[in-house]
């Protein structure tokens, strides 16, 4: 097991490196991309331009210019950002961070528990009319565009039903640290966080379900039944444990992918201001350092939950356990 | 005559609504059987010999399946109980093994766990002693170092070993029957025997009675006491093991035996087969099922023989011929050699 755990850090280790490496080629590299004249502002002499070429360490080899921009993010954490000079990026990304992951945990904790719900009553109702009619709430769910849900919320709660007693409680659009007013920190996020596990809510439902009608079917489900045990001890041991293999995989990516920053366009519709929304101005302003960053951030916390995923695969499945 | 059953079913009928129609997997079948005692069921694929005992353990979930009949264990209606009182029977008065050891066991849990698991939910008994119990039954089942393979996963025993823990298991509480649906159709033939005598000494040892179904005359002729031969959902000819193998009524029953390789005769050209096909559940014929593959069909054979006792020894049989014919068509069907030597 602890080599198995050596070999997974040795190999995320890879994987960053190759990513940084991606980005910074298509990022400072691709040819017409000149970050100096992004900064220099309009129609800059050529000394300037030499100046901040100087500055940035532009001139230099790929490789020390490549060390120097991985040094700036995780050794001296000083990287400046391009479109607002003077501002530290790392810190900026630190206090961008807590949103998101609020944003994300309090998502994946009603779509984990909402799905598990729907996929195993629709299990349990096949052959009744309740089934399909849950899956095609669950498409519903599934095509409806996180933006459009979005603001389909925010009219419905911020204005046309406002004054009503079903959402007075709802508070302006925007973040609230924890820290600092827990209560409204919730009211908050009540509505983001519905919006964005809608979708995963009737994904991981459509595929729970699937999983839970194959596994019903399996032989160890007949001997477990043979045994004596309750109906409810043979779906909770017995078929739903293996019936999640699947979901599990999938939880892990999406939610590593989400952390990440694909949040983007549920921190927009709702002015949360997390990783993804800096992402996203960074991306309007070809804010190179802060891409940059967000990448690096992004990808460390994929990896991550590769990681845990395999690990709670392993934990699952005893098969794949390594020997 | 025999002392009173542990087990009788009666006029046992299971069918399933599909989309072309009904189709009658059982269509009447009775069994009794006495403690301690083994019969053997035997029939080909489809011919509805596990889904008849899978019905008496009420283990058919398809809702589309439609039961008539009864089935009387220690005189109680096992079709008629609630969902906990056949929970009770299952596991604890009658158990079961399936054919297939590699998928019959969960692969995520330790098959110590597993056996545990069985004893728990029918015995007040602690933790502890209920790993004991599943040691000391690996052990009977003849599982080396049991001790250390009782934590070990399914995937890591062979599909004989794995045979040998579903026996364990089933056996874990004592049951008064145990049903083994063609417990070694998936094995090694070496295998086979092994556990074939296992569950030969084991029933014994525990002093359980065994259902045993099969499609292999083979492995009833070493282990039943008694035998039905189903064919198309009904049993067709019922009787000692002495009776279906010395002195077979039911042309169906000859075409089994006549199709078995035997060392003990001259070498046939041709291993003997049964000609056709079994007719289709869903429109089955007005007369004898098996009329369309019988060699000695006559005009009666348009009417449903009924399951009767003609010679008044206990020996059933559902065809129309004459017993005093039968002698000599049998020997026809079952030694064809014979009369390729003759002519």
């Amino acid at each position: 097991m602890l080599t198995f755990i050596l070999r997974r850090v040795l190999w995320t280790a890879l994987v960053m490196f190759v990513i940084t490496v991606i980005v910074f080629i298509i990022f400072f590299k691709t040819p017409g991309v000149d970050p100096a004249r992004a900064l220099a502002g309009r129609s800059p002499n050529a000394q300037t331009l030499a100046e901040i070429r100087a500055q940035l360490g532009l001139n230099r080899p790929f490789p020390i210019e490549y060390g120097i921009m991985m040094k700036k993010i995780f050794i001296t954490r000083d990287l400046v950002s391009y479109s607002n000079q003077g501002v530290l990026v790392i810190p900026e990304i630190g206090q961008a961070a807590p949103a998101t992951l609020s944003l994300v945990f309090g998502a994946a904790l009603i779509w984990v528990v909402m799905a598990i719900a729907v996929g195993i009553a629709a299990a349990l109702l096949r052959g009744t009319i309740f089934d399909p009619l849950l899956m095609i709430v669950a498409l519903v769910g599934i095509s409806a565009p996180v933006f459009w849900v979005g603001q389909m919320a925010n009219m419905i709660s911020q204005s046309t039903l406002h004054g009503t007693f079903l959402f007075s409680w709802v508070p302006p659009l925007g973040y609230t640290p924890f820290p600092q007013d827990p209560l409204l920190w919730f009211k908050g996020l009540v509505i983001p966080w519905i919006t964005l596990s809608l979708l995963y809510i009737g994904f991981y439902g459509r595929v729970l379900r699937a999983n839970l009608l194959e596994v019903q079917n399996e032989d160890y489900v007949r001997t477990a039944r043979a045994k004596g045990i309750s109906e409810r001890r043979v779906l909770a041991r017995h078929t739903l444990r293996t019936s999640m293999i699947t979901f599990v995989s999938l939880f892990g990516l999406d939610f590593g992918a989400l952390v990440a920053g694909s949040t983007l366009l549920t921190e927009v519709v709702f002015g949360i201001h997390g990783v993804g929304y800096l992402t996203w101005q960074a991306f309007t302003n070809l804010d190179l350092p802060t891409i940059m960053a967000t990448t690096v951030y992004g990808a460390f916390f994929i990896v991550l939950a590769n990681a845990v995923v395999d690990i709670a695969y392993a934990w699952l499945d005893p098969r794949i356990r390594p020997t | 005559m025999s002392p009173e059953p542990l087990l009788e079913v009666r006029d046992l009928k299971v069918s399933f609504r599909t989309e072309d129609g009904l189709i009658r997997a059982v269509d009447g079948v009775s069994l009794s059987l006495s403690p301690g005692e083994t019969l053997g069921i035997v029939g080909e694929s489809g011919s509805g010999k596990s889904v008849t005992m899978m019905s008496v353990m009420r283990l058919i979930t398809d809702p589309n399946a439609r039961f008539e009949g009864e089935v009387l264990y220690k005189g109680r209606d096992l079709m008629k109980l609630g969902q906990d009182q056949i929970r009770e029977v299952r596991g604890a008065g009658i158990a079961m093994i399936f054919q297939d050891p590699m998928t019959s066991l969960n692969p995520v849990y330790r098959v110590g766990w597993q056996i545990e698991e069985q004893i728990r939910e029918h015995e007040q008994i602690s933790k502890q002693a209920a790993h004991a119990r599943a040691i000391d039954l690996l052990t009977a089942v003849g599982i080396p170092q049991a001790g250390d393979r009782v934590d070990d996963y399914p995937h890591q025993f062979s599909g004989g070993m794995r045979q040998r823990v579903m026996i364990a298991m089933a056996l874990s509480c004592n049951p008064d029957i145990l049903i083994a649906d063609e417990p070694t159709t998936a094995l090694d033939v070496t295998i086979q025997a092994q556990i074939l005598n296992l569950i030969k000494k084991l029933k014994d040892d525990f002093d359980t009675a065994v259902v045993l179904i099969t499609h292999d005359m083979g492995v009833v002729a070493d282990l039943a006491d008694r035998i039905a031969v189903m064919y198309a959902g009904r049993i067709i000819e019922k009787g000692s093991r002495r009776d279906i193998f010395y002195d077979p009524q039911h042309p169906y029953t000859w075409g089994l035996l006549g199709s078995i390789a035997r060392l003990d005769r001259p070498k046939p050209r041709r291993l003997a087969a049964i000609p056709g096909q079994p007719p289709s559940l869903l429109r089955l014929p007005p007369g004898c099922a098996f009329g369309d593959r019988c060699a000695h069909r006559f005009a009666r054979c348009d009417e449903r023989p009924d399951l009767l006792d003609k010679t008044g020894d206990g020996h059933l049989d559902a065809c129309h011929l004459d017993p005093r014919q039968k002698k000599d068509l049998r020997e026809t069907t079952i030694h064809p050699e014979l009369i390729e030597e003759a002519t």
